[in-house]
Protein backbone atom coordinates (compact mmCIF):
# COMPACT_ATOMS: atom_id res chain seq x y z
CA UNK A 1 0.00 0.00 0.00
CA UNK A 2 2.77 2.36 0.97
CA UNK A 3 4.44 1.74 -2.35
CA UNK A 4 1.25 2.61 -4.24
CA UNK A 5 0.66 5.69 -2.16
CA UNK A 6 4.21 6.79 -2.88
CA UNK A 7 3.71 6.14 -6.56
CA UNK A 8 0.51 8.17 -6.63
CA UNK A 9 2.26 11.02 -4.85
CA UNK A 10 5.06 10.83 -7.39
CA UNK A 11 2.62 10.85 -10.30
CA UNK A 12 0.63 13.69 -8.80
CA UNK A 13 3.48 16.02 -8.00
CA UNK A 14 6.13 15.00 -10.52
CA UNK A 15 5.01 12.95 -13.52
CA UNK A 16 1.77 14.71 -14.39
CA UNK A 17 3.01 18.31 -14.12
CA UNK A 18 6.34 17.46 -15.75
CA UNK A 19 4.62 15.73 -18.65
CA UNK A 20 2.39 18.71 -19.32
CA UNK A 21 5.29 21.13 -18.96
CA UNK A 22 7.45 18.87 -21.15
CA UNK A 23 4.85 18.91 -23.90
CA UNK A 24 4.76 22.71 -23.77
CA UNK A 25 8.55 22.94 -23.92
CA UNK A 26 8.64 20.40 -26.73
CA UNK A 27 6.26 22.47 -28.85
CA UNK A 28 8.29 25.59 -28.13
CA UNK A 29 11.57 23.84 -28.89
CA UNK A 30 10.18 22.51 -32.17
CA UNK A 31 9.74 26.10 -33.33
CA UNK A 32 13.27 27.05 -32.29
CA UNK A 33 14.76 23.97 -33.91
CA UNK A 34 12.94 24.52 -37.19
CA UNK A 35 14.14 28.11 -37.47
CA UNK A 36 17.63 26.89 -36.70
CA UNK A 37 17.50 24.02 -39.20
CA UNK A 38 16.10 25.99 -42.10
CA UNK A 39 16.91 29.65 -41.52
CA UNK A 40 20.11 28.80 -39.66
CA UNK A 41 19.96 31.07 -36.66
CA UNK A 42 18.90 30.87 -33.03
CA UNK A 43 15.68 32.84 -32.84
CA UNK A 44 15.65 34.80 -29.61
CA UNK A 45 12.28 36.27 -30.52
CA UNK A 46 10.62 32.87 -30.19
CA UNK A 47 9.50 33.33 -26.59
CA UNK A 48 7.89 36.61 -27.49
CA UNK A 49 6.33 35.11 -30.60
CA UNK A 50 4.66 32.69 -28.19
CA UNK A 51 3.60 35.60 -25.99
CA UNK A 52 2.20 37.52 -28.95
CA UNK A 53 0.19 34.57 -30.28
CA UNK A 54 -1.12 33.84 -26.80
CA UNK A 55 -2.03 37.48 -26.29
CA UNK A 56 -4.03 37.47 -29.54
CA UNK A 57 -5.72 34.26 -28.41
CA UNK A 58 -6.62 35.79 -25.04
CA UNK A 59 -8.04 38.96 -26.57
CA UNK A 60 -10.15 36.82 -28.89
CA UNK A 61 -11.22 34.67 -25.94
CA UNK A 62 -12.43 37.77 -24.10
CA UNK A 63 -14.28 38.86 -27.23
CA UNK A 64 -15.99 35.48 -27.49
CA UNK A 65 -16.83 35.48 -23.80
CA UNK A 66 -18.43 38.91 -24.06
CA UNK A 67 -20.58 37.50 -26.87
CA UNK A 68 -21.57 34.66 -24.60
CA UNK A 69 -19.81 32.01 -26.68
CA UNK A 70 -18.40 29.08 -24.71
CA UNK A 71 -17.16 25.57 -25.33
CA UNK A 72 -18.81 24.19 -22.21
CA UNK A 73 -16.30 22.21 -20.18
CA UNK A 74 -13.43 23.12 -22.52
CA UNK A 75 -11.69 26.50 -22.30
CA UNK A 76 -12.98 29.10 -24.76
CA UNK A 77 -9.35 29.75 -25.66
CA UNK A 78 -9.34 26.60 -27.81
CA UNK A 79 -11.96 28.25 -30.01
CA UNK A 80 -9.91 31.44 -30.11
CA UNK A 81 -6.66 29.62 -30.88
CA UNK A 82 -6.98 29.72 -34.71
CA UNK A 83 -7.33 33.51 -34.55
CA UNK A 84 -4.23 33.75 -32.38
CA UNK A 85 -2.35 31.53 -34.83
CA UNK A 86 -3.34 33.66 -37.79
CA UNK A 87 -2.27 36.82 -35.94
CA UNK A 88 1.12 35.30 -35.09
CA UNK A 89 1.60 34.11 -38.68
CA UNK A 90 0.84 37.59 -39.98
CA UNK A 91 3.32 39.06 -37.53
CA UNK A 92 6.23 36.74 -38.33
CA UNK A 93 5.65 36.87 -42.10
CA UNK A 94 5.63 40.66 -41.93
CA UNK A 95 8.79 40.57 -39.81
CA UNK A 96 10.47 38.28 -42.30
CA UNK A 97 9.49 40.56 -45.13
CA UNK A 98 10.78 43.78 -43.60
CA UNK A 99 13.63 42.51 -41.43
CA UNK A 100 15.03 39.03 -41.94
CA UNK A 101 14.77 38.94 -45.72
CA UNK A 102 17.03 41.94 -46.02
CA UNK A 103 19.74 40.24 -44.00
CA UNK A 104 19.25 36.92 -45.77
CA UNK A 105 19.86 38.58 -49.11
CA UNK A 106 23.06 40.10 -47.73
CA UNK A 107 24.08 36.56 -46.77
CA UNK A 108 25.12 37.78 -43.34
CA UNK A 109 26.75 35.44 -40.85
CA UNK A 110 24.29 33.65 -38.53
CA UNK A 111 25.34 35.58 -35.44
CA UNK A 112 24.08 38.76 -37.11
CA UNK A 113 20.65 37.18 -37.49
CA UNK A 114 20.73 36.15 -33.83
CA UNK A 115 21.31 39.76 -32.84
CA UNK A 116 18.63 40.94 -35.24
CA UNK A 117 16.23 38.47 -33.63
CA UNK A 118 16.97 40.04 -30.25
CA UNK A 119 15.85 43.37 -31.66
CA UNK A 120 12.73 41.70 -32.98
CA UNK A 121 12.20 40.20 -29.54
CA UNK A 122 12.05 43.64 -27.92
CA UNK A 123 9.60 44.88 -30.54
CA UNK A 124 7.30 41.86 -30.09
CA UNK A 125 7.52 42.25 -26.34
CA UNK A 126 6.52 45.90 -26.63
CA UNK A 127 3.59 45.02 -28.90
CA UNK A 128 2.31 42.38 -26.51
CA UNK A 129 2.57 44.59 -23.42
CA UNK A 130 0.99 47.44 -25.30
CA UNK A 131 -1.99 45.32 -26.30
CA UNK A 132 -2.65 43.44 -23.06
CA UNK A 133 -0.46 45.03 -20.37
CA UNK A 134 2.28 43.45 -18.29
CA UNK A 135 0.01 41.85 -15.69
CA UNK A 136 -0.69 38.24 -14.91
CA UNK A 137 -3.83 36.94 -16.67
CA UNK A 138 -5.76 33.82 -16.07
CA UNK A 139 -7.95 32.94 -19.02
CA UNK A 140 -8.83 29.30 -18.40
CA UNK A 141 -12.62 29.22 -18.09
CA UNK A 142 -13.11 25.48 -18.61
CA UNK A 143 -13.69 22.80 -16.02
CA UNK A 144 -10.74 22.85 -13.70
CA UNK A 145 -10.18 19.16 -13.12
CA UNK A 146 -10.45 16.07 -15.24
CA UNK A 147 -9.89 14.06 -12.06
CA UNK A 148 -9.65 15.82 -8.71
CA UNK A 149 -7.66 14.51 -5.78
CA UNK A 150 -10.78 14.06 -3.67
CA UNK A 151 -12.62 12.07 -6.32
CA UNK A 152 -9.56 9.91 -6.85
CA UNK A 153 -9.29 9.14 -3.16
CA UNK A 154 -12.96 8.25 -2.99
CA UNK A 155 -12.75 5.92 -5.99
CA UNK A 156 -9.62 4.12 -4.94
CA UNK A 157 -9.74 4.34 -1.19
CA UNK A 158 -6.07 5.33 -1.13
CA UNK A 159 -4.64 7.92 1.25
CA UNK A 160 -3.07 9.92 -1.54
CA UNK A 161 -4.96 11.64 -4.34
CA UNK A 162 -4.07 12.03 -7.98
CA UNK A 163 -5.32 15.22 -9.57
CA UNK A 164 -5.24 15.75 -13.31
CA UNK A 165 -6.16 19.25 -14.35
CA UNK A 166 -8.09 19.65 -17.59
CA UNK A 167 -5.41 21.99 -18.89
CA UNK A 168 -2.83 19.24 -18.44
CA UNK A 169 -4.92 16.72 -20.34
CA UNK A 170 -5.66 19.26 -23.06
CA UNK A 171 -1.96 20.09 -23.30
CA UNK A 172 -0.97 16.51 -23.83
CA UNK A 173 -3.76 15.72 -26.29
CA UNK A 174 -3.11 18.85 -28.35
CA UNK A 175 0.64 18.28 -28.35
CA UNK A 176 0.20 14.72 -29.61
CA UNK A 177 -2.09 15.83 -32.43
CA UNK A 178 0.15 18.73 -33.42
CA UNK A 179 3.33 16.66 -33.39
CA UNK A 180 1.72 13.86 -35.40
CA UNK A 181 0.52 16.36 -38.00
CA UNK A 182 3.95 18.00 -38.15
CA UNK A 183 5.78 14.72 -38.67
CA UNK A 184 3.32 13.61 -41.29
CA UNK A 185 3.87 16.91 -43.04
CA UNK A 186 7.68 16.78 -42.87
CA UNK A 187 8.00 13.17 -43.94
CA UNK A 188 5.17 12.62 -46.35
CA UNK A 189 4.54 15.80 -48.27
CA UNK A 190 6.59 17.39 -50.99
CA UNK A 191 6.70 20.71 -49.13
CA UNK A 192 7.80 19.01 -45.95
CA UNK A 193 10.51 17.13 -47.82
CA UNK A 194 11.66 20.39 -49.38
CA UNK A 195 12.04 21.77 -45.88
CA UNK A 196 14.02 18.74 -44.75
CA UNK A 197 16.15 18.98 -47.89
CA UNK A 198 16.80 22.64 -47.17
CA UNK A 199 17.80 21.86 -43.63
CA UNK A 200 19.98 18.92 -44.68
CA UNK A 201 21.96 20.55 -47.49
CA UNK A 202 21.13 24.08 -48.50
CA UNK A 203 23.64 24.24 -51.37
CA UNK A 204 22.06 21.24 -52.98
CA UNK A 205 18.49 22.29 -52.23
CA UNK A 206 19.10 25.51 -54.13
CA UNK A 207 20.03 23.40 -57.14
CA UNK A 208 16.67 21.78 -57.49
CA UNK A 209 13.10 22.78 -57.99
CA UNK A 210 12.76 24.10 -54.48
CA UNK A 211 11.85 27.74 -54.10
CA UNK A 212 13.83 29.00 -51.12
CA UNK A 213 11.49 31.90 -50.40
CA UNK A 214 8.55 29.54 -50.27
CA UNK A 215 10.36 27.17 -47.94
CA UNK A 216 11.20 30.12 -45.69
CA UNK A 217 7.61 31.39 -45.68
CA UNK A 218 6.17 27.97 -44.89
CA UNK A 219 8.71 27.51 -42.13
CA UNK A 220 7.60 30.79 -40.52
CA UNK A 221 3.94 29.81 -40.84
CA UNK A 222 4.56 26.51 -39.06
CA UNK A 223 6.79 28.13 -36.44
CA UNK A 224 4.19 30.79 -35.65
CA UNK A 225 1.48 28.16 -35.33
CA UNK A 226 3.64 26.00 -33.04
CA UNK A 227 4.57 29.03 -30.94
CA UNK A 228 0.96 30.09 -30.45
CA UNK A 229 -0.16 26.59 -29.55
CA UNK A 230 2.73 26.17 -27.11
CA UNK A 231 2.14 29.59 -25.57
CA UNK A 232 -1.59 29.13 -25.20
CA UNK A 233 -1.22 25.69 -23.63
CA UNK A 234 1.34 27.04 -21.20
CA UNK A 235 -0.92 29.98 -20.38
CA UNK A 236 -3.91 27.71 -19.78
CA UNK A 237 -1.85 25.44 -17.56
CA UNK A 238 -0.18 28.20 -15.53
CA UNK A 239 -1.16 31.75 -16.39
CA UNK A 240 -0.22 34.38 -18.92
CA UNK A 241 2.32 37.08 -18.24
CA UNK A 242 4.51 38.50 -21.02
CA UNK A 243 7.67 38.39 -18.91
CA UNK A 244 7.25 34.67 -18.14
CA UNK A 245 7.38 33.90 -21.83
CA UNK A 246 10.67 35.69 -22.17
CA UNK A 247 12.00 33.60 -19.30
CA UNK A 248 10.80 30.45 -21.03
CA UNK A 249 13.43 31.04 -23.71
CA UNK A 250 16.06 29.41 -21.53
CA UNK A 251 14.37 26.04 -20.97
CA UNK A 252 13.16 26.06 -24.59
CA UNK A 253 16.64 26.63 -26.00
CA UNK A 254 18.01 24.11 -23.56
CA UNK A 255 15.45 21.57 -24.81
CA UNK A 256 16.29 22.26 -28.46
CA UNK A 257 20.03 22.02 -27.83
CA UNK A 258 19.82 18.94 -25.60
CA UNK A 259 17.85 17.19 -28.34
CA UNK A 260 20.17 18.44 -31.08
CA UNK A 261 19.46 21.73 -32.85
CA UNK A 262 17.72 21.16 -36.15
CA UNK A 263 16.29 17.80 -35.13
CA UNK A 264 12.49 17.79 -34.57
CA UNK A 265 12.58 14.46 -32.72
CA UNK A 266 15.36 15.85 -30.57
CA UNK A 267 13.31 18.92 -29.67
CA UNK A 268 10.55 16.71 -28.32
CA UNK A 269 12.90 14.48 -26.35
CA UNK A 270 14.75 17.56 -25.10
CA UNK A 271 11.51 19.16 -23.93
CA UNK A 272 10.74 16.21 -21.69
CA UNK A 273 14.31 15.85 -20.46
CA UNK A 274 14.36 19.48 -19.34
CA UNK A 275 10.87 19.42 -17.85
CA UNK A 276 11.46 16.23 -15.86
CA UNK A 277 14.86 17.41 -14.65
CA UNK A 278 13.48 20.75 -13.57
CA UNK A 279 10.54 19.28 -11.70
CA UNK A 280 12.47 16.41 -10.13
CA UNK A 281 15.35 18.56 -8.95
CA UNK A 282 13.11 21.20 -7.41
CA UNK A 283 10.61 18.75 -5.89
CA UNK A 284 10.71 18.01 -2.16
CA UNK A 285 10.92 14.20 -2.07
CA UNK A 286 10.25 13.80 1.63
CA UNK A 287 6.74 12.47 1.27
CA UNK A 288 7.44 10.06 -1.59
CA UNK A 289 10.56 8.71 0.11
CA UNK A 290 8.62 8.44 3.35
CA UNK A 291 6.35 5.95 1.62
CA UNK A 292 9.05 4.14 -0.27
CA UNK A 293 11.89 3.79 2.20
CA UNK A 294 11.86 1.56 5.27
CA UNK A 295 11.01 3.49 8.41
CA UNK A 296 14.54 3.88 9.75
CA UNK A 297 15.74 5.52 6.51
CA UNK A 298 12.90 8.01 6.48
CA UNK A 299 14.33 11.42 5.70
CA UNK A 300 13.85 14.15 8.25
CA UNK A 301 14.47 17.08 5.90
CA UNK A 302 12.62 18.01 2.71
CA UNK A 303 15.03 16.21 0.33
CA UNK A 304 14.75 19.05 -2.12
CA UNK A 305 17.89 19.47 -4.22
CA UNK A 306 17.15 23.03 -5.26
CA UNK A 307 14.52 25.53 -4.25
CA UNK A 308 11.96 26.21 -6.99
CA UNK A 309 13.30 29.75 -7.17
CA UNK A 310 16.30 28.25 -8.92
CA UNK A 311 14.43 26.15 -11.44
CA UNK A 312 15.99 27.98 -14.38
CA UNK A 313 19.41 27.05 -13.09
CA UNK A 314 18.54 23.45 -13.94
CA UNK A 315 18.07 24.22 -17.63
CA UNK A 316 21.22 26.24 -17.55
CA UNK A 317 23.27 23.48 -15.96
CA UNK A 318 21.98 20.86 -18.40
CA UNK A 319 22.70 23.21 -21.27
CA UNK A 320 26.29 23.67 -20.16
CA UNK A 321 26.81 19.95 -19.65
CA UNK A 322 25.45 19.09 -23.08
CA UNK A 323 27.48 21.78 -24.80
CA UNK A 324 30.61 20.51 -23.10
CA UNK A 325 30.18 16.81 -23.66
CA UNK A 326 27.92 16.35 -26.64
CA UNK A 327 27.42 19.62 -28.53
CA UNK A 328 25.37 17.93 -31.24
CA UNK A 329 22.77 16.85 -28.69
CA UNK A 330 21.01 13.54 -28.18
CA UNK A 331 19.80 13.23 -31.76
CA UNK A 332 22.89 14.52 -33.52
CA UNK A 333 21.62 17.86 -34.75
CA UNK A 334 23.91 20.45 -36.20
CA UNK A 335 26.58 21.39 -33.70
CA UNK A 336 26.32 24.89 -32.28
CA UNK B 1 25.89 29.57 -75.02
CA UNK B 2 28.00 30.68 -72.05
CA UNK B 3 30.58 33.43 -72.17
CA UNK B 4 32.90 34.02 -69.25
CA UNK B 5 34.37 37.48 -69.55
CA UNK B 6 37.48 38.35 -67.56
CA UNK B 7 36.26 36.76 -64.33
CA UNK B 8 38.31 37.24 -61.17
CA UNK B 9 37.66 35.55 -57.87
CA UNK B 10 39.88 36.50 -54.97
CA UNK B 11 39.93 34.91 -51.54
CA UNK B 12 41.63 37.56 -49.44
CA UNK B 13 44.82 38.22 -51.30
CA UNK B 14 44.72 34.88 -53.12
CA UNK B 15 43.62 34.98 -56.78
CA UNK B 16 41.89 31.64 -57.28
CA UNK B 17 40.45 32.75 -60.62
CA UNK B 18 42.57 35.44 -62.17
CA UNK B 19 41.04 36.88 -65.30
CA UNK B 20 39.50 33.82 -66.94
CA UNK B 21 37.92 34.42 -70.34
CA UNK B 22 36.34 31.61 -72.30
CA UNK B 23 33.23 30.69 -74.22
CA UNK B 24 31.29 27.47 -74.42
CA UNK B 25 29.56 26.47 -77.65
CA UNK B 26 25.97 25.30 -77.62
CA UNK B 27 25.80 21.53 -78.08
CA UNK B 28 29.44 20.93 -77.26
CA UNK B 29 31.02 18.71 -74.65
CA UNK B 30 33.78 20.99 -73.44
CA UNK B 31 36.56 19.63 -71.26
CA UNK B 32 38.12 21.75 -68.53
CA UNK B 33 41.48 20.51 -67.34
CA UNK B 34 44.32 21.89 -65.29
CA UNK B 35 46.53 21.00 -62.34
CA UNK B 36 45.11 20.81 -58.81
CA UNK B 37 44.28 24.24 -57.50
CA UNK B 38 44.06 25.76 -60.99
CA UNK B 39 40.75 27.37 -60.09
CA UNK B 40 38.45 25.08 -62.09
CA UNK B 41 35.96 24.37 -59.32
CA UNK B 42 36.03 27.98 -58.21
CA UNK B 43 35.16 29.06 -61.75
CA UNK B 44 32.25 26.59 -61.73
CA UNK B 45 31.05 28.05 -58.46
CA UNK B 46 31.15 31.54 -59.92
CA UNK B 47 29.26 30.51 -63.04
CA UNK B 48 26.67 28.56 -61.04
CA UNK B 49 25.99 31.50 -58.73
CA UNK B 50 27.39 29.92 -55.57
CA UNK B 51 30.19 32.50 -55.29
CA UNK B 52 29.87 36.08 -56.47
CA UNK B 53 32.86 36.99 -58.66
CA UNK B 54 35.22 39.72 -57.50
CA UNK B 55 34.92 41.18 -60.98
CA UNK B 56 33.97 40.09 -64.49
CA UNK B 57 30.79 38.90 -66.12
CA UNK B 58 29.08 35.64 -67.03
CA UNK B 59 26.72 35.70 -70.01
CA UNK B 60 24.25 32.96 -70.88
CA UNK B 61 22.49 33.14 -74.26
CA UNK B 62 23.18 36.87 -74.43
CA UNK B 63 21.82 37.54 -70.95
CA UNK B 64 24.01 38.73 -68.10
CA UNK B 65 23.64 36.10 -65.36
CA UNK B 66 26.50 37.28 -63.13
CA UNK B 67 25.67 36.84 -59.46
CA UNK B 68 22.20 35.37 -59.99
CA UNK B 69 21.37 32.91 -57.19
CA UNK B 70 21.74 29.17 -57.93
CA UNK B 71 18.04 28.39 -57.93
CA UNK B 72 17.34 31.11 -60.51
CA UNK B 73 20.06 29.65 -62.73
CA UNK B 74 18.64 26.20 -62.18
CA UNK B 75 15.29 27.46 -63.43
CA UNK B 76 17.07 28.72 -66.55
CA UNK B 77 18.40 25.22 -67.23
CA UNK B 78 21.91 25.61 -65.80
CA UNK B 79 22.78 22.59 -63.67
CA UNK B 80 25.94 21.55 -61.91
CA UNK B 81 27.33 18.69 -59.89
CA UNK B 82 29.69 19.04 -56.95
CA UNK B 83 33.28 17.82 -56.82
CA UNK B 84 32.57 16.62 -53.29
CA UNK B 85 29.25 14.86 -53.74
CA UNK B 86 26.27 16.41 -52.00
CA UNK B 87 23.16 14.49 -51.09
CA UNK B 88 20.11 14.74 -48.85
CA UNK B 89 21.49 12.17 -46.48
CA UNK B 90 18.33 11.28 -44.57
CA UNK B 91 16.29 10.67 -47.71
CA UNK B 92 16.34 7.64 -49.96
CA UNK B 93 18.14 7.70 -53.28
CA UNK B 94 14.80 7.78 -55.10
CA UNK B 95 13.55 10.66 -52.96
CA UNK B 96 16.77 12.54 -53.67
CA UNK B 97 16.07 12.37 -57.38
CA UNK B 98 12.41 13.22 -56.90
CA UNK B 99 13.38 16.47 -55.18
CA UNK B 100 14.89 17.84 -58.37
CA UNK B 101 12.05 18.74 -60.74
CA UNK B 102 10.63 22.22 -60.10
CA UNK B 103 7.05 23.47 -60.00
CA UNK B 104 5.54 20.42 -58.40
CA UNK B 105 1.96 20.69 -57.29
CA UNK B 106 2.83 19.42 -53.83
CA UNK B 107 4.87 22.58 -53.23
CA UNK B 108 1.98 24.64 -51.89
CA UNK B 109 0.36 24.18 -48.51
CA UNK B 110 -3.08 24.35 -50.09
CA UNK B 111 -2.46 21.51 -52.52
CA UNK B 112 -0.86 19.41 -49.82
CA UNK B 113 -4.21 19.14 -48.11
CA UNK B 114 -6.70 19.53 -50.93
CA UNK B 115 -5.15 17.97 -54.03
CA UNK B 116 -3.98 14.72 -52.53
CA UNK B 117 -4.90 12.44 -55.44
CA UNK B 118 -3.34 14.68 -58.09
CA UNK B 119 -0.17 14.91 -56.04
CA UNK B 120 -0.08 11.14 -55.71
CA UNK B 121 -0.30 10.82 -59.50
CA UNK B 122 2.55 13.31 -59.91
CA UNK B 123 4.65 11.44 -57.42
CA UNK B 124 4.05 8.09 -59.06
CA UNK B 125 5.14 9.55 -62.37
CA UNK B 126 8.25 11.13 -60.87
CA UNK B 127 9.14 7.92 -59.07
CA UNK B 128 8.96 6.10 -62.40
CA UNK B 129 11.30 8.64 -64.01
CA UNK B 130 13.68 8.36 -61.05
CA UNK B 131 13.70 4.57 -61.34
CA UNK B 132 14.55 4.82 -65.04
CA UNK B 133 17.46 7.12 -64.27
CA UNK B 134 18.71 4.76 -61.56
CA UNK B 135 18.51 1.81 -63.90
CA UNK B 136 20.43 3.74 -66.51
CA UNK B 137 23.16 4.42 -63.95
CA UNK B 138 23.12 0.77 -62.84
CA UNK B 139 22.24 1.67 -59.24
CA UNK B 140 18.55 0.77 -59.35
CA UNK B 141 19.09 -1.73 -56.52
CA UNK B 142 19.90 1.25 -54.26
CA UNK B 143 16.64 3.11 -54.87
CA UNK B 144 15.38 2.68 -51.31
CA UNK B 145 18.74 3.07 -49.61
CA UNK B 146 19.38 6.20 -47.53
CA UNK B 147 21.57 8.41 -49.68
CA UNK B 148 23.89 9.07 -46.74
CA UNK B 149 24.87 5.39 -46.78
CA UNK B 150 26.10 5.36 -50.38
CA UNK B 151 29.78 4.93 -51.23
CA UNK B 152 31.71 7.86 -52.69
CA UNK B 153 31.42 6.56 -56.24
CA UNK B 154 27.70 5.85 -55.86
CA UNK B 155 27.15 9.39 -54.62
CA UNK B 156 28.86 10.66 -57.75
CA UNK B 157 26.42 8.65 -59.85
CA UNK B 158 23.56 10.14 -57.87
CA UNK B 159 24.96 13.60 -58.69
CA UNK B 160 24.85 12.76 -62.38
CA UNK B 161 21.40 11.22 -62.01
CA UNK B 162 20.10 14.50 -60.63
CA UNK B 163 20.93 16.27 -63.88
CA UNK B 164 18.89 13.68 -65.76
CA UNK B 165 15.69 14.40 -63.85
CA UNK B 166 14.91 17.62 -65.70
CA UNK B 167 15.49 19.05 -69.15
CA UNK B 168 18.68 20.99 -68.70
CA UNK B 169 20.34 23.27 -71.21
CA UNK B 170 23.84 23.20 -69.86
CA UNK B 171 25.37 20.91 -67.27
CA UNK B 172 28.63 21.51 -65.40
CA UNK B 173 30.16 18.26 -64.18
CA UNK B 174 32.89 18.64 -61.57
CA UNK B 175 34.87 15.39 -61.58
CA UNK B 176 31.88 13.06 -61.82
CA UNK B 177 34.28 10.26 -62.59
CA UNK B 178 36.46 10.61 -59.49
CA UNK B 179 36.30 7.46 -57.41
CA UNK B 180 34.16 5.63 -59.94
CA UNK B 181 35.48 2.35 -61.36
CA UNK B 182 36.55 2.02 -64.98
CA UNK B 183 33.47 0.16 -66.24
CA UNK B 184 31.16 2.63 -64.59
CA UNK B 185 33.25 5.50 -65.90
CA UNK B 186 32.56 4.22 -69.41
CA UNK B 187 28.87 4.05 -68.57
CA UNK B 188 29.00 7.66 -67.41
CA UNK B 189 30.81 8.64 -70.61
CA UNK B 190 28.12 6.93 -72.67
CA UNK B 191 25.42 8.67 -70.64
CA UNK B 192 26.99 12.05 -71.29
CA UNK B 193 27.23 11.43 -75.02
CA UNK B 194 23.66 10.18 -75.17
CA UNK B 195 22.25 13.13 -73.21
CA UNK B 196 24.23 15.41 -75.49
CA UNK B 197 22.91 13.83 -78.69
CA UNK B 198 19.38 12.92 -77.70
CA UNK B 199 18.43 15.72 -75.36
CA UNK B 200 20.76 18.39 -76.65
CA UNK B 201 22.48 19.03 -73.31
CA UNK B 202 25.62 21.12 -73.49
CA UNK B 203 28.30 19.80 -71.11
CA UNK B 204 31.31 21.28 -69.42
CA UNK B 205 33.35 18.52 -67.86
CA UNK B 206 36.15 18.91 -65.30
CA UNK B 207 38.17 15.71 -65.19
CA UNK B 208 41.72 14.65 -64.43
CA UNK B 209 41.45 11.41 -66.42
CA UNK B 210 42.86 12.29 -69.84
CA UNK B 211 41.48 9.17 -71.56
CA UNK B 212 38.02 10.18 -70.45
CA UNK B 213 38.54 13.77 -71.64
CA UNK B 214 40.05 12.59 -74.92
CA UNK B 215 37.16 10.26 -75.63
CA UNK B 216 34.39 12.78 -74.93
CA UNK B 217 35.52 16.33 -75.17
CA UNK B 218 36.06 18.73 -77.99
CA UNK B 219 37.22 21.40 -77.40
CA UNK B 220 39.34 21.15 -74.28
CA UNK B 221 40.24 24.21 -72.18
CA UNK B 222 43.28 24.16 -69.94
CA UNK B 223 43.51 26.37 -66.86
CA UNK B 224 46.41 27.04 -64.53
CA UNK B 225 46.80 29.49 -61.69
CA UNK B 226 43.39 30.98 -62.33
CA UNK B 227 44.00 31.76 -66.00
CA UNK B 228 43.03 30.06 -69.25
CA UNK B 229 46.23 28.79 -70.85
CA UNK B 230 45.01 27.18 -74.02
CA UNK B 231 41.98 25.91 -75.86
CA UNK B 232 41.69 23.33 -78.66
CA UNK B 233 41.62 19.61 -79.24
CA UNK B 234 43.24 17.51 -76.52
CA UNK B 235 46.17 16.68 -78.79
CA UNK B 236 46.80 20.31 -79.57
CA UNK B 237 46.61 21.14 -75.85
CA UNK B 238 49.09 18.43 -74.97
CA UNK B 239 51.54 19.83 -77.48
CA UNK B 240 51.23 23.35 -76.05
CA UNK B 241 54.43 24.50 -74.38
CA UNK B 242 52.73 26.50 -71.65
CA UNK B 243 50.49 23.60 -70.76
CA UNK B 244 53.41 21.20 -70.45
CA UNK B 245 55.10 23.80 -68.28
CA UNK B 246 52.05 24.09 -66.02
CA UNK B 247 51.77 20.35 -65.61
CA UNK B 248 55.50 19.83 -65.00
CA UNK B 249 55.88 18.05 -61.73
CA UNK B 250 52.31 16.83 -61.75
CA UNK B 251 53.02 14.98 -65.00
CA UNK B 252 50.42 15.15 -67.73
CA UNK B 253 52.33 12.45 -69.60
CA UNK B 254 52.45 10.13 -66.60
CA UNK B 255 48.77 10.45 -66.00
CA UNK B 256 48.02 9.62 -69.57
CA UNK B 257 50.05 6.44 -69.59
CA UNK B 258 48.81 5.37 -66.15
N1 LIG C 1 36.52 29.31 -50.17
C1 LIG C 1 37.85 29.41 -50.38
N2 LIG C 1 38.62 30.17 -49.58
C2 LIG C 1 39.96 30.30 -49.79
N3 LIG C 1 40.62 29.69 -50.80
C3 LIG C 1 39.90 28.91 -51.64
C4 LIG C 1 38.48 28.73 -51.49
N4 LIG C 1 38.05 27.92 -52.48
C5 LIG C 1 39.14 27.59 -53.18
N5 LIG C 1 40.25 28.19 -52.70
C6 LIG C 1 41.60 28.10 -53.27
O1 LIG C 1 41.53 28.41 -54.63
C7 LIG C 1 42.41 27.58 -55.37
C8 LIG C 1 41.67 26.96 -56.52
O2 LIG C 1 40.80 25.98 -56.01
P1 LIG C 1 39.85 25.12 -56.93
O3 LIG C 1 39.05 24.24 -56.04
O4 LIG C 1 39.09 26.01 -57.83
O5 LIG C 1 40.90 24.27 -57.76
P2 LIG C 1 40.62 23.13 -58.83
O6 LIG C 1 41.19 23.59 -60.10
O7 LIG C 1 39.20 22.73 -58.83
O8 LIG C 1 41.52 21.97 -58.23
P3 LIG C 1 41.21 20.38 -58.16
O9 LIG C 1 41.61 19.81 -59.46
O10 LIG C 1 42.14 19.92 -57.07
O11 LIG C 1 39.80 20.18 -57.82
C9 LIG C 1 42.99 26.58 -54.40
O12 LIG C 1 44.31 26.98 -54.09
C10 LIG C 1 42.12 26.67 -53.19
O13 LIG C 1 42.85 26.46 -52.01
MG1 LIG D 1 38.12 21.13 -58.29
Amino acid sequence: MDFINGLITFLNFVAVPATAYGAQLALGALGVTMVYGILRFSNFAHGDTMAFGTMATILTTWGLQSLGVSLGPLPTALLALPVGIVAAIALVLATDRVVYRFYRRQRVVPVMLVIVSMGVMFVYNGLTRFAIGPDDRNFDDGTRFLISAGEFRRWTGLDEGLAIRSSQAITLATAIVVVAALFWFLNRTRTGKSMRAFSDNEDLALLSGISPERVVAITWIIVAALATVAGTLYGLDKSFQPFTYFQLLLPIFAAAIVGGLGSPLGAIAGGFVIAYSEVMITYAWKKVLGYWLPERFEPDNLVQLLSTDYKFAVSFAILVIVLLFRPTGLFRGKSV
Amino acid sequence: MIVVDDVHKHFGGFHAVDGATLSIEKGSITGLIGPNGAGKSTLFNVIAGVLPPTSGRVIMDGEDITGLPPHTLFAKGLLRTFQIAHEFSSMTVRENLMMVPPGQRGETLWNTWFQRSRIREDEARLAAVADEVLEFLTIDHLADERAGNLSGGQKKLLELGRTMMVDAKIVFLDEVGAGVNRTLLNTIGDAIVRLNRERGYTFVVIEHDMDFIGRLCDPVICMAEGKVLAEGTLDAIKANEEVIEAYLGTGLKNKESA
